[in-house]
């Protein structure tokens, strides 16, 4: 006689764990020493931007003015000035009326701190060396919770964009700077001096570093799905791609220079140096 | 040279699990997972490890070698000092099966939910002509060999395994990228990698980039070039507008 087998249920799949390894990582190398360096740096500089951008004096030196300053949108610009500088006229645009007495820096700053704090190479940055999340590959992070870039304030991120095309118009008028700054300190033409050459440097490389960003990538071609159908665009995708590569570079040397830049202006300007004319 | 070198390898289940030491004669030329099968063959002949080609090329021996991940087939023994004994452990993120070989079937789950190749309205049906110039961009995520350590190495289920639900994670990103370059591909996946996938919750740090045993760019050229895409369709206030101006 036959017997009839019910079907049985599949066994369940066990429920497993993880390996139980107690230590947070079990890195030997020196996994620290990159986060540590780079928060040292940039802590440096948001420190030293903090205290140029409050000083409201010493930033302009005919021809030359400090990146943190340029555009001098503030009407304060022309009547609130100190130091050596005192009574000498400055470049300016009064978009912000007399009622701001504060540093005109304040404002400027504002498009600069928003590009580089939502730049994609910068968020690695931050994220590792400041946040800790994680801050190092492999090493555990000692936050709770993690929600990344889903919710405010960070998901704010995705607005990157627009503090690119924010910096383009920032880079045009800094290399307008760089383009006047041809001239002695009689406004005559024809003359190059050192401050000459840094704020030319300083143009350049703010617009490697703006180039070569993500972003800028994106919006030159990498949205398409078909290059074939557009050359030119394929042409600047891949020249903005190569730039690219190197963003982690211009980020720093970028941000490293355009402190270089302020501080020389404000030596300058404050009669600590002389600068030198080439011709 | 023959030398002694000193491990010490995870050995354990579920239920838990301990360094064990071992010493094994080894060659100059040898990898780690040279070593790790000495240990099978003269010390622990009961040793779990998962290996397959020894050639960087199944991805099979995923591990956590001195505290990274990488493949112990490509992990030579050169590269580490002499005289220190090497400590190899299974894969953090994921559960244990026995020592060092690990439950991945995560993975294989966040595949099943990646909405297949769509042929575009224009071209429905195969053969498809595309122009290399057209492909070639995603080609480069085909080179994935399916290691997992780029999901392994993510702390967003590293370091918290409740994100695992909402979270794909890289190696299913480049996946979704790869689908929205292709150049005959018509469904739109951007909205649904953003919202559903956890495409938000990546920070941007790199390290599945920096453990890809492929040198594939998972961040440069997939994750980041999505988040954009993302931005396109969900982020953006001036193509916001731009919409609702042609909707009229």
């Amino acid at each position: 006689m036959a017997t009839t087998v019910e079907p049985s249920a599949p066994a369940p799949t066990a429920v497993r764990a993880r390996a139980a390894i107690s230590q947070r990582t079990l890195r030997n190398d020196r996994w620290w020493l990159n986060p540590a360096i780079t928060a040292g740096v940039l802590l440096s500089f948001v420190v030293y931007a903090t205290w140029a951008a409050f000083q409201n004096a010493d930033y302009f030196a005919r021809p030359l003015i400090s990146p943190f300053y340029s555009p001098c949108i503030a009407s304060v610009c022309e009547s609130a000035r100190q130091g050596a500088q005192h009574g000498v006229h400055v470049p300016t645009v009064g978009i912000i009326g007399t009622w701001w007495s504060i540093s005109p820096a304040l404002w400027i700053l504002i498009i600069p701190l928003t590009f580089r704090f939502s730049c994609y190479y910068y968020r690695k940055a931050y994220y590792r060396s400041i946040w800790m999340a994680p801050p190092a590959c492999a090493v555990g992070e000692p936050h709770s919770k993690y929600t990344g870039e889903t919710r405010l304030p960070l998901i704010m991120h995705n607005l990157h964009r627009y503090a690119f095309y924010a910096g383009l118009l920032l880079n045009m008028i800094l290399t307008y700077d760089a383009v006047v700054a041809f001239r002695d300190t009689h406004d005559r033409w024809g003359h190059m001096s050192v401050g000459t050459l840094v704020l030319v440097v300083n143009a350049v490389l703010l617009w490697l570093y703006s180039l070569s960003c993500h972003s800028c990538r994106h919006i030159v071609g990498g949205r398409l799905k078909h290059f074939s159908k557009h050359p030119v665009r394929y042409k600047a995708w891949g020249i903005v791609s190569k730039l690219n590569q190197k963003h982690m570079q211009f980020a720093w040397v970028s941000l490293i220079f355009v402190g270089l830049a302020d501080a020389y202006v404000r030596l300058v300007a404050s009669g600590t140096i002389h600068n030198p004319y080439i011709f | 040279m023959t030398y002694d070198l000193k491990l010490r390898i995870w050995r354990g289940d579920s239920s838990g699990g301990e360094l064990v030491d071992f010493s094994v004669p080894v060659d100059d030329g040898e990898v780690v997972l040279d070593a790790v099968h000495r240990v099978q063959a003269v010390a622990a002949g009961d040793l779990a490890v998962r290996w397959n080609c020894k050639a960087g090329k199944c991805g099979s021996c995923s591990a956590e070698v001195n505290g990274r991940p990488r493949l112990m087939c490509m992990s030579r023994l050169s590269d580490f000092p002499q005289g220190e004994p090497i400590v190899i452990t299974p894969m953090r993120t994921f559960p244990v099966i026995r020592d060092l070989v690990t439950d991945v079937s995560f993975n294989f789950q966040k595949a099943q939910l990646v909405p297949a190749f769509t042929p575009s309205a224009e071209q429905p049906q195969a053969p498809f002509r595309m122009q290399q110039v057209d492909v070639e961009r995603s080609q480069e995520f085909r080179k994935c060999i399916e290691c997992f350590l780029c999901q392994n190495v993510c702390h967003v289920i590293r370091d918290h395994e409740e994100n695992k639900e909402a979270f794909s994670g890289p190696r299913f990103f480049i996946r979704y990228s790869e689908l929205d370059m292709h150049p005959n591909d018509g469904l739109d996946r951007k909205a649904l990698v953003q919202d559903e996938r956890g495409l938000g919750l990546c920070n941007i740090t790199k390290c599945c980039t920096e453990v890809c045993p492929e040198h594939i760019k998972i961040t440069d050229n997939a994750i980041i070039p999505m988040k954009e895409r993302v931005v396109d369709v969900k982020y953006d206030p001036v193509r916001f507008f731009r919409r609702r101006a042609a909707r009229r």
